[in-house]
């Protein structure tokens, strides 16, 4: 049986909502957590496979050129080295979220500094490593493109808008404010590097990976091996954290495939840390100019923002830095300006919400700036900027929380404390409070989920949708339970394995609602079944521990049928998407300590309010919100991508030289989730959010440092180098 | 070259390779796959265990070197049906999301509390004589050594706390 529903209505009906067995919503532990917590639960690397060789990348020590020579017989000599493969369809690029095909191949081209070339295997590890470290490749180089100063800018038309006239609300405004901000580039940096594990049973290939999105990943392993997709199986049943980096597949997976073929036995191939660096995705650096023109009172009448990204040649991923200004804040008169520069550097792709991430937090840091001009405070100057509807559209938004939350934020976190920029000393340490608005763009995925009901009453969920620490272990057993009146031990979810109905993956914050809706609708499907058993509506029906409630009559759900019961739901974006702005909304309050002697910045408070539709688990969902605030602390303090001016190379590619927060960065964040339904959004009225909190968390740092210091610094990180240059022009 | 590795009560004996890590010896050659590899460089502590009830990276220690000493991973501390009190904290607390550094974690944790018992003090420790205060910031300071992507830092500080607030009344 199934179930298809097309978002093309809103959905009042909120079905969730009339459900009995309380699980819905409420911060159930996570099913999977035993086996992490004991070390137990099989990521991509750690299969027992018979009979495994082990394959090490061997990668471009120039950055841009051609092979004219690969040494393979200087170490396929050595004890244990079985194979050195250079396959044109080893691939030089990662593939992009979404993709569905294959990217860049053919190495024997070099576009980036540390490139995969070949592949070395061995029996062993050490051996593999010892020799693909030794592999001696020839090169003739070429001139590349390293740095965006050096970089002719491709402006495309279809990136370019504009309405009123930008330029006359400038000239007209009473405030105005033109700034310009940079920001680096970013690594995802997962704990689990990219690794695969891959065998063959004559043309079936399967491959345990690391991955995102395992319907897309499937068809991209395939055509990069010019294979039928229905000879690959993927299996990624827990995942190591991905945040873009494993939205498409990555090099290693096509070179333990081409290997296993190759020699006849199992491959597996793992990038090391400095491998992820170098060969998966960067977030691109940005340039970003920001014009806001403003009425006395601090009200918009302009607004503009120009963004200057870059990646490879040839890929069309491009930072969407600019994608919630059309619709944040009010204002008629509206310019985005939007350009690529082609670089010779690391691909650049999706990293923790692509485009707001670095987009949302410079344009908070410039409504900072108009807040300071306008003498109007910084909440207050948001709030009378919050458009009734979509100010470059006019279409009406699916649900608007921005008020709620700067009202919530504010008073939760003692906004009112706040004082003049550079007036509040504790010893050497100067005091400030900062804020910034959240917003992220929703969206809604096509997807499909299997439930079963068994004949002894239990519910088996089965999707290919992946469970990157986002919780889909979780609030998919919720769903399953709440729709079925079943407690927890009566339900298990099978995740990340294609054999299953594909799912929307992980990526874009989409795979709650989306996947989540297509269990729900299964599960619809199966209380109809249920129904129909007992002669009653659907609607009549209450079921509540692993009981049927209909006309009086309490019957068990185990022994309603002799077989098992099956519902397929599935799930497609429809009209609701086109109808309405559909986003989610929050806000951040921090308050930092500037060391006046030294420069350091250290975060004491964060306070986050967000609403994302209805909240699946409380608690996982508050720890998605923790992650990406504490993203955000990277950004505006520590994170930076380094690339030597000379070649393009990652100067800082490991964990040791990039600096992502370690435990004493964080304080003990508050989080508040607001209660909403989005009847736009998804048949469950749930929202994205994985990713709306690292969408201007960055700025309420920032912005707090200004308030503490006086020190405005327009170029991220705001390390201490330029904190203490800023202190020393007298500006703090 | 043959090593024998004491780990979790057991005693292996194995012919590897003399390059092999202690934690390429766990994961590969003993099937203790718990023990997690993020960096390989001793910079993110995913791949802790204790050596003779000390916290190390196993992937800056040669397997070889380590005959005579007792290892203790993330599966000696205890199974899924048998979590520590560590463990089932984690659980508790949303301690973790991937999953990936947490074995680490919590072999680190397990270590760290047995420091604090015995007085050692840390970088923010106020007196250097006196017994220290499990508090959020000393447990901040001395988990800094594990890296958390994910960011579960404050939810693995509450769920330390809580094992330490319980031993602390024990």
């Amino acid at each position: 049986m199934s179930e298809h529903h097309k978002m093309d209505a809103p959905d009042h009906a909120r079905r969730l909502d009339d459900m009995a067995q309380g699980l819905i919503g409420t911060a159930m532990d996570r099913p999977d957590g035993p086996l992490k917590v004991s070390g137990t639960a099989t990521y991509a690397h750690e299969w027992a496979v018979d009979n495994l060789c082990h394959g090490v990348l061997a990668r471009a020590t120039v950055p841009t050129g051609r092979v004219s020579d690969v040494a393979a017989q200087d170490i396929l000599d050595r004890p244990g080295i079985l194979a050195v493969i250079t396959d044109r369809r080893l691939l030089r690029n990662p593939a992009q979220g979404g993709a569905g095909e294959a990217p860049v191949q053919d190495p024997s081209r070099i576009a980036y500094f540390g490139q995969p070339i070949a592949l070395v295997v061995a029996e062993t590890f050490e051996a593999a490593r010892d020799a693909a470290a030794s592999l001696r490749i020839d090169y003739e180089e070429t001139e590349g493109t390293y740095r965006p100063e050096d970089a002719a800018f491709e402006t495309p038309e279809d990136k370019q808008s504009s309405q009123g006239d930008l330029d006359a609300a400038m000239a007209q405004a009473a405030h105005s404010i033109d700034v310009t901000y940079t920001t680096p580039g970013h690594n995802s940096a997962a704990m689990e590097p990219h690794g695969a594990i891959a065998s063959w049973d004559g043309d079936d290939l399967v491959l345990r990976g690391s991955y995102q999105m395992l319907k897309h990943n499937r068809k991209e392993i395939a055509d990069s091996l010019g294979i039928d997709p229905a000879n690959v199986r993927l299996l990624s049943p827990y995942v190591g954290g991905g945040f873009g980096s494993k939205l498409g597949i990555a090099p290693e997976a096509v070179a333990a495939a081409l290997a296993a073929r190759d020699l006849g036995r199992p491959v597996s191939v793992a990038l090391s840390r400095q491998q992820v660096f170098e060969t998966t995705m960067r977030r691109s650096e940005t340039r970003q100019r920001i014009r806001l023109a403003a009425d006395a009172e601090g009200r918009l009448t302009g607004i503009g923002h120009d963004a200057w990204v870059s990646n490879l040649p040839g890929e069309t991923f491009a930072e969407p830095a600019t994608q919630a200004t059309p619709f944040l804040y009010g204002g008629e008169n509206r310019q985005i300006g939007f350009h690529v520069a082609r670089l010779n550097r690391t691909c650049a792709g999706s990293v923790r919400a692509p485009g707001e991430a670095v987009g949302v937090t410079v344009l908070e840091n410039a409504m900072d700036e108009l807040a300071e001009a306008t003498g109007v405070d910084p909440v207050d100057l948001r709030r009378r900027n919050i458009p009734d509807t979509d100010p470059s559209t006019g279409k009406p938004f699916s649900s608007h929380t921005l008020r709620r939350a700067l009202d919530d934020g504010a008073t939760r976190f003692g906004w009112n404390q706040r004082q003049r920029p550079g007036t509040r000393r504790e010893g050497d340490w100067l005091i400030g409070l900062g804020m910034a608005c959240a917003t992220r763009v929703n969206i809604l995925a096509e997807a499909r989920a299997r439930v079963s009901l068994t004949a002894d009453g239990r519910a088996v969920v089965e999707t290919d949708m992946t469970d990157i620490g986002t919780g889909t272990y979780a609030i998919l057993t919720q769903i399953a339970g709440e729709m079925l009146g079943l407690p927890l031990d009566r339900v298990t979810t099978r995740l990340g394995d294609t054999d299953l109905p594909p799912g929307s993956g992980s990526g874009g914050s989409m795979g709650a609602s989306s996947t989540g809706s297509a269990v729900y609708l299964a599960c619809r499907n199966l209380r109809a079944q249920i129904a129909a058993r007992l002669d009653c509506a659907e609607t009549d029906l209450t079921l509540k521990d692993g009981k049927a409630i209909a006309a009086n009559k309490t019957t068990d759900l185990a022994g309603l049928s002799d077989g098992t019961l099956t519902a397929e739901g599935h799930i497609e974006p429809g009209k609701t998407r086109e109808e309405t702005r559909q986003a989610t909304f929050g806000t951040f309050f921090t308050e930092v300590a500037v060391n006046a002697v030294t420069g350091e910045t250290r975060v004491r408070r964060m306070q986050g309010t967000f609403a994302a539709g209805r909240i699946l688990n409380h608690k996982t969902a508050r720890s998605q919100c923790i992650g990406g605030m504490t993203f955000g602390i990277g950004m505006a303090l520590t994170e930076e991508l380094m690339h030597d001016p000379r070649d393009g190379h990652i100067v800082n590619r490991d964990l040791a030289e990039y600096h992502m927060p370690v435990n004493a960065d964080v304080p003990q964040i508050d989080v508040v989730l607001l209660d909403e339904r989005d009847d736009w959004a998804s048949p469950i009225q749930a929202k994205g959010i994985g990713e709306l909190s690292i969408c201007g968390a960055g700025a309420a740092i920032t912005n707090a440092i200004y308030n503490a210091s006086g020190v405005r610094v327009r170029d991220y990180p705001a390390s201490l180098d330029k904190i203490l240059a800023g202190l020393d022009d007298g500006r703090g | 070259m043959q090593t024998r590795l004491h780990v979790n009560g057991t005693t292996h004996h194995l012919d590897i390779d003399p390059r092999t890590t202690l934690l390429d010896a766990l994961r590969d050659h003993l099937r203790l796959t718990g023990s997690k590899k993020g960096c390989d460089h001793g910079q993110c502590g995913a791949c802790t265990v204790l050596l003779n009830g000390r916290r190390i990276n196993a992937c800056l220690a040669l397997a070889c070197m380590h005959d005579h000493d007792e290892i203790i991973t993330i599966e000696g501390l205890g199974g899924p049906d048998d979590l520590s009190p560590l463990q089932a904290a984690f659980v508790a607390h949303d301690g973790y999301q991937c999953g990936y550094c947490t074995p680490g974690q919590i072999c680190s944790a397990t270590a760290m509390l047995e420091e604090m018992a015995d007085g050692w003090p840390s970088h923010v420790t106020d007196d250097l004589t006196g017994a220290t205060k499990p508090d959020a910031t000393e447990i901040s300071e001395r988990m800094s050594g594990n890296l958390c992507r994910c960011s579960a830092y404050p939810n693995i500080v509450d769920a330390i706390l809580a094992v330490a607030a319980e031993r602390t009344r024990a």
